[in-house]
């Protein structure tokens, strides 16, 4: 009897063993993060491709973005990370993504169908001049919405219905004269992010990078914006909580213009899908075009990167699950339902699924920003030491409106800062 | 009735209240609201749509605006009070909005459309329990997998650390044996260094043992507890030797003194230990989050961060989640109040 | 009264029942913990009658000192490797060996009182911050905990219903406690919606480096206060009665038995909860990172965020310096621990 048993529950875990062999498909793995609903229009896509290719199943792993920048890169270098994912610190993983050019089929639609700087922006420039690591799956513009209801309200004129160049000065009086007039909480905000503040500094005429490729913080254009920054805080038009309150992180003000407490908001063009949701009609937002300035008008160039890693068992699943992504019927629908900014050069005429006629107008503004991006801004999105910058220019910033550091010191302490950094990565 | 009363007005047994009766019961009741307080306004809070959530001043209460549905329109129309010109109040539902004028029409004569500044019109409320947080939380959040994750590794380790924790406190406080005070040295010395500094080193040896993205990862490296030593091995010292002597001279050997006569004996300082330890592999965080990245495998800590996207917060189901992850821990408590704090008065952590 | 007897009937059956459905459990359960010791015992006895009574207090250790070997102490001296290493890599292998150079950028000050002036800024204001923190916040818990403690302690109605309310916030997570009171304080929060309707103004709690420091302070002690309390308590149950009757028949005040029985017999338990109060105090992060993520500026930036930030969560990880930072603040618990275990035992000496 035992015996009998025993052999029952050996030849039963065998056919188990067996089944689940026969039929196993690849199991790829993507590291995401949401911001909107990006997950949810990627799934779909996924199920699309799954159906179609029986033999590829692909899990997604939605974890938080910090989670993204921090364990992400310990996980690849230690040999431990998934197959593909969406990142946004380019430079974190040179060196170990999966060059796809020998499995996929058709390379140069993929060089045709995005920008030169953006592909390259993954490579180590060793020699890898013409890899292909990956595509961008969402490309952003920062830019300025306000809430033109208030503007009304208050009788005011908005500065760029009249005028083509409107500085970021004139656009802080207006904002303020509006807040002062309608009661409203407060006038003008920025994200808290040095990304954000790029973009305002270049205007200004900031010049970041010297053709001999150094950095340098301290620039009188980057002062002057610094100092206009300042005075927001010091004026109390500007909701202190997002920089001030908000440590070492990432906060955004949106809460504030989403609740009509803010007039004019420094974000980009990732908030129109939560913007059309959450707003709703309780009033009219609009995105303007980015202030001007003797450095042009110009905002930053961001997004999200979908990239493959080497360290992957099954690279030519791999590639096969990225070109399906990249196709323009994909790549379209992705972009249309996430209320994205194409990253690919040839989608055409974009439907973007929303009613919301300010969405709809909003992205036809940040669309229009995209030829206007300096280089400058492409340079420092791009080039390699985004995040090197960034954070120290966020972080340095905060204590000069905490009174921890005088603005001279703080702009001598960001570029320690970076230069650390850099130093340190290159060891 | 008067039993009641006389209960609740019994003293230190004189018949008067004394002052320092009334300062005992306002401090207790201060503390009370101090702390259950902020924990309901976070139940409160978990009920309210987004927009409610950044509303100023905040209510205590969670509300939505009332709709009406009315002939001719597909959707439900939100309902306001609205100051007319003449002053009279009326209450209508809004079409649509445009600019600063809102086109309103009274739900009962639908026909007449009626132009009204924004400014004179306030939303119609009422109290509602909205249970969409938590519906949407839950489906977007996978919420029954990552529960039942932090359940196994909550009972795996627990176990596992009733167990071993036992096993060295018992041989650190019955026996006499070279290194005793190197281990006890050790012990103290992993107090010293929190798991956030050592992260990385944590990771590679994860990594060397082949541990990442495997539950084991975090159920075996947590569950040596030094507090759980110390713990037992301060309980154990109360139980007399002659018990052992006696036992050893009856022909038992040391495992079965230790599995029937020491763990029988140090029943109330492993339930103590049990329910810390419930606590503190339910709540932990930063250990699971290096460890595990596939999301089969997070456990609702970890699932829970996963709401922070780069740019945008989701803070409506962040809420809802978090009450969520607080239930379990509050019903092990509510069963296990007794013994968590008379536990700990017995067992004399000291 | 009647009810009362009800009540009590009522009571008694209940566990009647349960009795009935649990005890055939409760005998298999039996049975098999029997067996079970059967088993060990048959495994283990050959195991004794080699290493002897003595040795098997090894077997007892072992897999606790293994797990806290691999998980903890190894991670540990790798930490101290790379302490003395620099570059970016994360294998310690491949990370180029530099002497004392990060100890070095640590400690280059020109005025060692005045963070700008050092090489490391952000080091030493961590510094100073921790210290203020440790000073402020071990002061307050330990005499809240004590005054809540002593009045728990009193005779008072629902006594064990107001030990479980000061014991309710040990239970929740650093991150759930952080979030629970950012979502009370911060600036269209729930305080100041009730400064504002009481007529007040709004106070920037979080932005406000003195506010922030504070509230940082406020909410580590409603976090553990109960933990400590509980301790205390204990401590206090353990004094004999007839300690304070005989303080009694001399005539003593109330202040004054305080003071001569209460605390020097508490003296032992109230160092242990100071040197454990210390020690997390010293690596306090857990809550405040997700409270204040160190801000206002850097004004709640610990030693723990410091090491995290420099080693982990920055872009260029730079885990040389951060384990030469994680070095020196093992050094100070280290010294700060004995130098209280010391005074504490020349305390009681006198």
């Amino acid at each position: 009897m035992k015996r009998f048993v025993v052999f029952f529950a050996l030849a039963l875990m065998l056919v188990g063993v067996l089944a689940v062999h026969a039929q196993d498909p690849v199991e790829l793995r993507i590291t995401w993060y949401d911001d909107g609903n990006e997950g949810t229009v990627l799934r779909d896509i996924l199920d699309r491709f799954e159906a179609e290719n029986p033999d590829i199943r692909v899990v997604v792993d939605t974890v938080a973005y910090n989670t993204i920048l921090e364990q992400l890169p310990l996980q690849v270098e230690a040999g431990e990370g998934p197959d593909m994912a969406r990142v946004t610190n380019f430079d974190a993983f040179k060196g170990f993504y999966l060059d796809l050019r020998s499995y996929l089929e058709d390379t140069d639609y993929w060089e045709a169908s995005f920008a030169p700087a953006v592909l390259a922006a993954l490579r180590s420039g060793e020699d890898d001049a013409d890899a292909l690591y990956g595509f961008p799956n969402q490309f952003t513009v920062t830019g300025p919405y306000i809430n033109r209801t208030l503007f009304e309200q208050a009788g005011i004129d908005v500065p760029s219905d009249s005028m083509d160049a409107v500085t970021w000065e004139e656009w802080t009086d207006a904002a303020k004269q509006v807040a002062e007039a309608t009661g409203t909480q407060y006038a003008i905000a920025m994200d808290r992010s040095g990304h954000r503040f790029a973009g305002p500094a270049f205007s200004e005429g900031a010049i970041l990078f010297a053709d001999d490729g150094s950095v340098t913080i301290d620039t009188p254009g980057f002062r002057t914006m610094a100092e206009l920054f300042v005075q927001w805080h010091t004026e109390g038009i500007t909701p202190a909580e997002v920089w001030i309150g908000s440590g070492g992180s990432y906060a955004a003000a949106a809460d504030y213009f989403i609740n009509g407490q803010l007039v004019m908001y420094m974000a980009g063009s990732w908030q129109i899908g939560r913007f059309a949701n959450d707003i709703g009609d309780a009033f009219d937002w609009e995105a303007v075009p980015n202030p001007s300035g003797p450095g042009g008008s110009t905002g930053m160039p961001g997004g999200t990167m979908m990239v493959a890693f080497a360290e992957t068992e099954h690279p030519a699943e791999v590639a096969r699950v990225m070109d399906y992504l990249v196709q323009v019927d994909n790549l379209k629908e992705f972009t249309e339902r996430t209320l994205f900014i194409p990253a690919h050069l040839g989608l055409g005429e974009l439907n973007f699924q929303t009613d919301v006629v300010a969405a709809q107008n909003a992205l036809n503004v940040f669309a229009a920003e995209v030829p206007k991006l300096s280089d400058q801004a492409y340079e420092l999105q791009f080039g390699g030491k985004a995040f090197a910058i960034n954070n120290p220019i966020r972080d340095r910033l905060t204590q000069v409106l905490t009174g921890e550091l005088s603005l001279e010191d703080a702009l001598a302490r960001a570029q320690q800062d970076v230069d650390d950094a850099l130093a340190a990565a290159s060891q | 009735m008067r039993t009641v009363l006389s209960f609740l007005t019994r003293t230190r047994g004189s018949k008067r209240l004394h002052i320092t009766d009334l300062l005992t019961y306002a401090y207790l009741l201060l503390g009370t609201v101090i702390m259950f307080g902020p924990v309901i306004w976070l139940v409160m809070s978990s009920f309210k749509p987004q927009a409610e959530l950044v509303r100023f001043p905040p209510r205590f209460l969670p509300y939505r605006q009332e709709t009406a549905t009315v002939v001719g329109y597909d959707e439900p129309l939100q309902l306001f009070t609205v100051t007319m010109e003449d002053g009279t109040t009326r209450t209508l539902a809004q079409v649509r909005r445009v600019g600063i004028e809102a086109q309103m029409i009274d739900p009962a004569s639908p026909d007449e459309i009626i132009r009204v500044n924004i400014n004179q019109r306030t939303p119609v409320e009422e109290v509602y329990f909205g249970l969409e947080n938590y519906t949407e939380g839950i489906n977007r959040f996978n919420f029954w997998q990552y529960f039942r994750n932090s359940l196994v590794v909550t009972i795996a380790s627990t176990l596992l650390t009733l167990l071993i924790n036992s096993m060295a406190a018992f041989a650190l406080s019955k026996y006499k044996f070279r290194g005793r005070d190197a281990v006890l040295m050790i012990t103290i010395s992993t107090l010293m260094v929190p798991v956030s500094v050592i992260l990385i080193p944590v990771f590679l040896v994860i990594t060397e043992v082949g541990w990442n993205n495997n539950l084991l990862g975090i159920i075996v490296p947590a569950a040596a507890t030094p507090t759980g030593v110390f713990l037992l091995r301060q309980y154990m010292l109360t139980i007399p030797d002659e018990l052992l002597d006696s036992a050893r001279i009856d022909g038992a050997s040391e495992w079965r003194i230790y599995l029937q006569i020491i763990l029988p004996l140090a029943r109330p300082a492993l339930a103590v230990l049990a329910i810390f330890s419930v606590m503190w592999r339910w709540n932990d965080f930063l250990w699971p989050l290096i460890v595990l990245s596939r999301s089969e495998l997070f456990t609702l800590q970890v699932g829970l961060n996963s709401f922070q996207g780069e740019l945008q917060v989701q803070w409506n189901l962040i809420l809802a989640m978090t009450v969520l992850t607080l239930l379990p821990i509050t019903f092990v408590f509510a069963f296990l109040q007794r013994y968590i704090t008379t536990g700990i008065a017995t067992t004399g952590m000291k | 009264m009647a009810t009362n007897s009800a009540l009590q009937r009522r009571n008694k059956r209940a566990p009647g029942i349960l009795q009935m459905v649990l005890s055939p459990v409760v005998s298999l359960l039996s049975a098999l913990f029997q067996g079970v010791i059967y088993i060990i015992d048959f495994v283990m006895k050959p195991l004794q009658d080699r290493l002897g009574v003595r040795g098997m207090a090894y077997v007892f250790v072992l897999p606790n000192l293994l797990i806290f070997g691999i998980f903890i102490l190894l991670p540990m001296l790798l930490n101290f490797y790379y302490a003395f290493t620099g570059g970016t890599q994360l294998f310690p292998q491949n990370r180029p060996f530099v002497g004392l150079d990060n100890l070095t950028t640590l400690f280059t000050c020109d005025n060692f009182l005045d963070p700008n002036s050092c090489r490391d800024d952000l080091f030493w204001r961590a510094v100073f911050n921790t210290l203020g923190y440790v000073t402020l916040q071990v002061g307050t818990m330990v005499v809240l905990s004590l005054i809540t403690a002593m009045v728990l302690n009193a005779k008072i109605v629902a006594r064990g219903f107001f030990r479980s309310v000061f014991f309710y916030p040990v239970l929740l997570s650093p991150v759930v406690v952080a979030l629970i009171w950012k979502w009370i304080l911060q600036q269209n929060g729930l305080l100041n919606g009730l400064l504002v309707s009481l007529g007040g103004e709004s106070v920037s709690f979080l932005t406000n480096a003195a506010w922030a420091q504070t509230w940082v302070i406020v909410i580590s002690v409603w976090a553990q206060m109960g933990f400590f309390t509980l301790i205390l308590l204990a401590g206090l149950q353990s004094i004999p009665g007839e300690y304070y009757e005989a303080a009694a028949i001399d005539g003593a005040s109330r202040w004054q038995s305080f003071r001569s029985v209460t605390l020097p017999l508490l003296m032992p338990t109230m160092l242990v909860v100071l040197v454990l109060a210390l020690i997390r105090a010293v690596q306090v992060f857990d809550q405040v990172f997700p409270f204040t993520g160190g801000g206002p500026g850097t004004a709640t930036q610990y030693m723990v965020q410091y090491i995290y930030q420099t080693g982990f969560a920055n872009q260029t990880k730079e885990y040389g310096l951060a384990a030469a930072a994680s070095l020196v603040m093992a050094m100070f618990l280290l010294i700060l621990t004995t130098l209280q275990l010391r005074l504490g035992r020349s305390s009681d000496a006198a």
